[in-house]
């Protein structure tokens, strides 16, 4: 080996501490690229083959009944290659030991297997016997939830005739790999299932006997989507088309996608931010070591060493170190995108999610450290191939020292003798201090941005269910009934109030921009199921015309208050209306749209309808309320508020608490590199002079109580800036993961404030500890001997 | 012993010119080098001249602060002057690029600091191995750590040799390269007299026996003694310059 390189191995040897701290920064960084970026590529990869191997359709469209030999028409527009039509029924379910109704989505396929689109994974048990109509194939999610094994039955209220279900397989599709209710924000594998039943069985249940009430299709490649969905639209139109959607609106799909916008769009800011105070742990530490170094470059320049080699030199340093941090971090990231892919199979259901680390990512993560590590060394670097030989042989000057502001302001003397030395130390290297400080804020702010979130849900779960929804079961009719629908609903059992709702399906077209959604109809001020705008908390009052649009749907859109909207209703006749945007209100979830429920149906021509109610229900009679709801055949789904939201703790709770782990972990990996590195550069600079003051008679105490008081006096400085920043951080935060399913509040506790308060200062005690047992073993002798 | 007062160089008759006609290694003409610091400019070289041949052995003499290391620097390419020239065997060291003098370094000069200037993470060996890596035909390191009678203190790191013998480690680094020029900023500056004598014993050696042209920077007027030619500078001028018929051996020197 070269004895240059020899050099450079012992000098790394000699700042170990330091080296491995940066070295866990960059690894931090890296863990963040590699985890995200990996478990993106899984995902996308899953899902990908996925949708090829089933065979996952292009074009969804619902409509009311159409006949059979519509299926040719629609299989002859031009870029559609492969029809599905099938019928598919939203029904109630008694599930055994499960007091409250669930909804059981029935979808029918053929009676013998066959290449279709959307195909069922069968994971276990077997396809249905075309002969036996009461045969089903369930979600496996479902089944796992309800403990069922093939031959257990599920009994499904259908056409108020109970009928049990017996389930022979359990299956899995890729139109549901997120399985939601439609209209709801949170997967429920307890109240929503899916059920794949066979055709003819299903058809003569509802009526479709020669027709269908569903169509899919695929498209050929290089079709245009949206002059198929138009002619696909016009062709199901009197047919009581809902309107078609491309894949990309499609629910499970784009769920999956707002999932996997967020991976990347996290993977490409938060690595940057770790690498990035890497650096400047580097370029402080290289400096210094290029200060201490100054006669030895001079030395090495005038042995023949070339500028270059001198450069080559540190810059392996810091590149040592960063990639020993990008070792660590791919294998960290690699351990973490394998977790995070256990967590998806609990979100997300497919037949199988594998964790698979590209050579290619794991370049990026190499090459991204490395880059940091020159960055870092950048500066430092140059100073040494500046470095003009023969002045870096002269003794440098003593550093300039000047009477601090403080001491300046007239308090001397209150202050201590070792209380100057560190206010003139402080003030001696500003752009030093002034890093450190940065170091240490940033890292309290790093705590506050990563530990937020369980606030921010907090703060979301509690408008969401506390302020914001007042009913406790959500009641949705087969078709809209009539105002009498409204008095049997208060009739029902237990039932204290309802609310009554109007809620309609419609497309929105604003210019070139349009979506599908529901529109609700409600009170002027609904007291159950409030309207809120969620920056003030305030109710929002539902003006006598108009919409009132949440902020997400505005944004999608590109509406403003005062812009007049196209409202396709996609109901019976499918009147077109032009309605006026009268309020655009911020909301944490999901894209709504409401009208005053009177407005709704003036824009409908109909008198008193309602959809469905929302009500509220004596505790005590909940179970005499669910065993009438099971029954009630014009009832098509229930939501219960109390489930919604269990659900919602279990599916988040346990990976926010992960998540948060790591995060303090990370935080914390920052806060000691900052300050260890802070306390041991000090440490460096100031051996001699310590070492002087001790001759001289001052104590161990009253040395570290300068070190360490500079640490302190930092610190303290740094903790107020930390905690506006991790403010900004959050905000940042909250606009990385916003996306068309959630809108996180900026909510940040007290408590979050105080604890990353608390982890910081628990790191600075701790490094400055570490550097104080160094402190206490300072030899004077040999200090005082060496040559600075 | 003759002596010649003159503050512009005019190199007196040589000893050795009756011998072999010698080459010249170092021609420095008219050479100033000024500082600016701040408002005031620091003249530290003011017209100096001065002929070095090979395998001669020059005395820097002078008070501290009247420009010796700035000469020796710019002959060892480590830094350049602001106004004349230095040919080294007839290569203008002034208009060369820093590359140049780079591979002008890394090729013919040997130096020896006052401070020494190891490495303190590498042995002697390994301080040694920095020049053995990069030149073209060295000495083995040990070999040259032999020559400096270190061939017991391979593996010493610095902090375990004493000041005179990491001097003498400095100068098997410089000579490990077998350098046609030596140039040694007050080599025995840090150290005690007979420590001293060591050390310029060493230097004298290589100076005889590899014939390598050497040029000492001493406050020690007796040093001289050692010397070929003897130059002597005040506040940036060249005060005197004298040969010497008689040269005197290390271990002879009378401090
Ligand atoms: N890099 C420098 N910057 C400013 N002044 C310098 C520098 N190097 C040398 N000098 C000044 O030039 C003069 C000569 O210095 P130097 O050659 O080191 O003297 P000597 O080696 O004879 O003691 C001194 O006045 C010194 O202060
Ligand atoms: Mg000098």
């Amino acid at each position: 080996m070269q004895a240059i390189n020899r050099k450079l191995l012992r000098d790394l040897w000699h700042v170990k501490g330091q080296a491995i701290a940066i070295s866990l920064v960059i690894a931090v960084g890296v863990v963040m690229l590699i985890m995200y970026s990996s478990a993106f590529d899984s995902l996308h990869r899953s899902q990908t083959s996925y949708y090829e191997r089933q065979r996952f359709a292009d074009v969804f469209v619902t409509l009311k009944r159409a006949p059979l030999r519509l299926r040719d028409r629609i299989a002859n527009i031009d870029g559609v290659a492969q029809v599905e039509t099938r019928v598919v029924v939203d029904v109630t379910l008694d599930v055994e030991g499960l007091s409250e109704p669930a909804t059981g989505r029935l979808i029918s396929i053929p009676a013998r297997r066959r290449a279709m689109l959307n195909d069922v994974v069968i994971r276990r048990g077997r396809y249905i016997d075309g002969t036996r109509p009461d045969e089903v194939i369930v979600n496996e999610a479902f089944a796992l939830a309800h403990d069922l094994t093939p031959g257990d039955t599920v009994t499904a209220v259908i056409n108020g005739r109970r009928r049990d279900l017996e389930v022979v397989g359990f299956g899995l599709s890729p139109e549901y790999i997120y399985t939601i209710r439609p209209g709801e924000l949170i997967p429920d594998d307890t109240r929503f299932g899916v059920f794949w039943m066979e055709r003819r069985a299903l058809a003569s249940a509802f009526n479709m006997e020669g027709g269908f009430n569903d169509v899919t299709l695929s498209l050929m490649p290089g079709a245009r989507e949206e002059e198929v969905i138009q002619h696909l639209d016009t062709l199901i139109e009197s047919y009581g088309g809902f309107g078609a959607i491309p894949r990309s609106l499609q629910l499970s799909h784009w769920s999956l996608s707002q999932e996997l916008n967020g991976l990347q769009g996290v993977g490409q800011v938060v690595p940057l931010i770790f690498l990035s105070i890497a650096a400047f742990l580097l370029n402080v530490v290289l400096t210094r070591m290029v200060s201490v170094q100054r006669e030895q470059i001079a030395a090495l320049k005038a042995l023949g060493y070339a500028n270059a080699a001198i450069g080559w030199h540190y810059t392996k340093w810091a590149l040592a170190i960063a990639l020993t941090g990008a070792v660590i971090g791919t294998a960290g990231g690699a351990a973490m995108g394998n977790a995070m892919m256990t967590i998806y199979n609990d979100f997300f259901e497919f037949p199988a999610l594998t964790y698979r680390l590209l050579p290619s990512v794991v370049v990026s993560g190499v090459v991204i450290s490395l880059l940091a590590g020159v960055i870092g060394a950048a500066t430092a670097v140059r100073r040494a191939v500046r470095l003009p030989p023969a002045e870096a042989m002269r003794p440098q000057p003593p550093a300039r020292y000047r009477v601090s502001l403080v001491e300046r302001l007239g308090i001397q003397g209150l202050l201590s003798q070792p209380a100057r030395i560190v206010l003139r130390n402080i003030q001696r290297q500003p752009v030093r201090s002034l890093a450190s400080v940065t170091g240490i804020a940033f890292s309290v702010a790093m705590l506050i941005a990563g530990t937020f979130s369980l606030d921010a849900m907090d703060e979301m779960m509690d408008v969401q269910f506390s302020v914001a929804q007042h009913q406790d079961v959500t009641v949705t009719f087969v078709e809209a009934a009539s105002a009498a629908a409204r008095h049997e609903l208060q009739r029902l059992p237990g039932v204290l109030t309802v609310e009554p709702t109007r809620s309609i399906p419609a497309r929105l077209r604003f210019g070139s921009r349009s979506r599908q959604l529901a529109i609700s109809g409600l009170p002027e001020v609904p007291r159950l199921s409030r309207v809120l705008e969620v920056t003030d908390l305030s109710p929002v009052t539902l003006p006598p015309d108009g919409l009132v649009v949440s902020r997400k749907l505005a944004e999608i859109l590109a509406i403003d208050r005062g812009d007049v909207v196209r409202v396709e209703i996609l109901l019976g006749a499918r009147p077109v209306r032009e309605v006026v945007v009268a309020d655009v209100v911020k909301e944490y979830m999901g894209l709504s749209a409401y009208m005053e429920i009177n407005s709704l149906r003036r824009l409908l021509r109909e008198s008193e309808t309602l959809s469905g109610g929302f009500i509220t229900v004596d505790p005590s009679r909940l179970d005499a309320l669910y065993r009438v709801l099971k029954a009630t055949p014009v009832v098509a789904g229930v939501t219960l508020k109390g489930a919604a939201l269990e659900s919602f703790e279990e599916t988040f709770a346990e990976n926010i608490n992960v998540m948060i782990f790591f995060n303090v972990l990370f935080a914390g990996i920052i806060a000691c590199g900052v300050v260890y590195n802070a306390a041991r550069m000090s440490l460096s600079e100031r051996s001699r002079e310590l070492a002087s003051l001790r001759v001289i008679g001052f104590t161990r105490a009253e040395i570290s109580s300068i070190l360490l008081g500079e640490l302190a006096v930092l610190t303290c400085v740094a903790i107020p800036v930390g905690l506006l920043v991790g403010y900004g951080l959050a905000a940042l935060v909250v606009t990385l993961f916003d996306t068309e399913l959630y809108s996180f509040p900026l909510a940040v506790a007290p408590r979050t404030y105080a604890l990353s308060t608390l982890a910081v200062l628990t790191a600075t005690v701790l490094s400055g500890l570490l550097v104080r047992r160094k402190l206490d073993s300072l030899g004077l002798v040999e200090v005082l001997k060496t040559r600075e | 012993m003759t002596a010649t007062d003159s503050s512009v160089a005019t190199r007196p008759a040589s000893p050795n010119t009756s011998g072999p006609r010698r080459e010249t290694v170092f021609e420095a003409k008219d050479i100033t080098k000024v500082y600016h610091m701040g408002e005031v400019d620091v003249h530290a070289l003011r017209g100096v001249e001065l002929t070095l041949l090979e395998s001669e052995f020059l005395v820097l003499l002078g008070p501290s602060g009247s420009g010796k290391s700035t000469l020796l620097n710019i002959l060892g390419g480590l830094d350049v002057p602001t106004a004349g020239h230095v040919m080294y065997r007839g290569r203008d060291l002034t208009t060369a690029e820093e590359r140049e003098l780079t591979d002008y370094r890394r090729r013919h000069v040997g130096f020896v600091f006052q401070f020494y200037n190891l490495i303190p993470s590498l042995t002697a060996r390994e301080n040694v191995a920095l020049v053995t890596d990069i030149a073209e035909h060295p000495l083995e390191a040990a070999e040259a750590l032999a020559m400096v009678d270190l061939a017991d203190r391979l593996d010493h790191f610095p902090a375990q040799l004493s000041g005179g013998e990491q001097q003498r480690v400095a100068i098997a680094r410089a000579i490990a390269k077998r350098p046609d020029v030596l140039l040694c900023d007050e080599p025995t500056g840090a150290l005690d007299i007979s420590t001293g004598i060591v050390v310029l014993e060493a230097i004298e050696r290589i100076n005889s026996e590899l014939g390598t042209a050497t040029a000492v920077i001493t406050h020690n007027a007796a040093v001289s003694g050692m010397a070929d030619l003897v130059i002597t500078l005040s506040d940036g001028h060249i005060g005197s310059v004298r040969t010497n018929d008689q040269k005197v051996s290390a271990r002879e020197l009378e401090w």
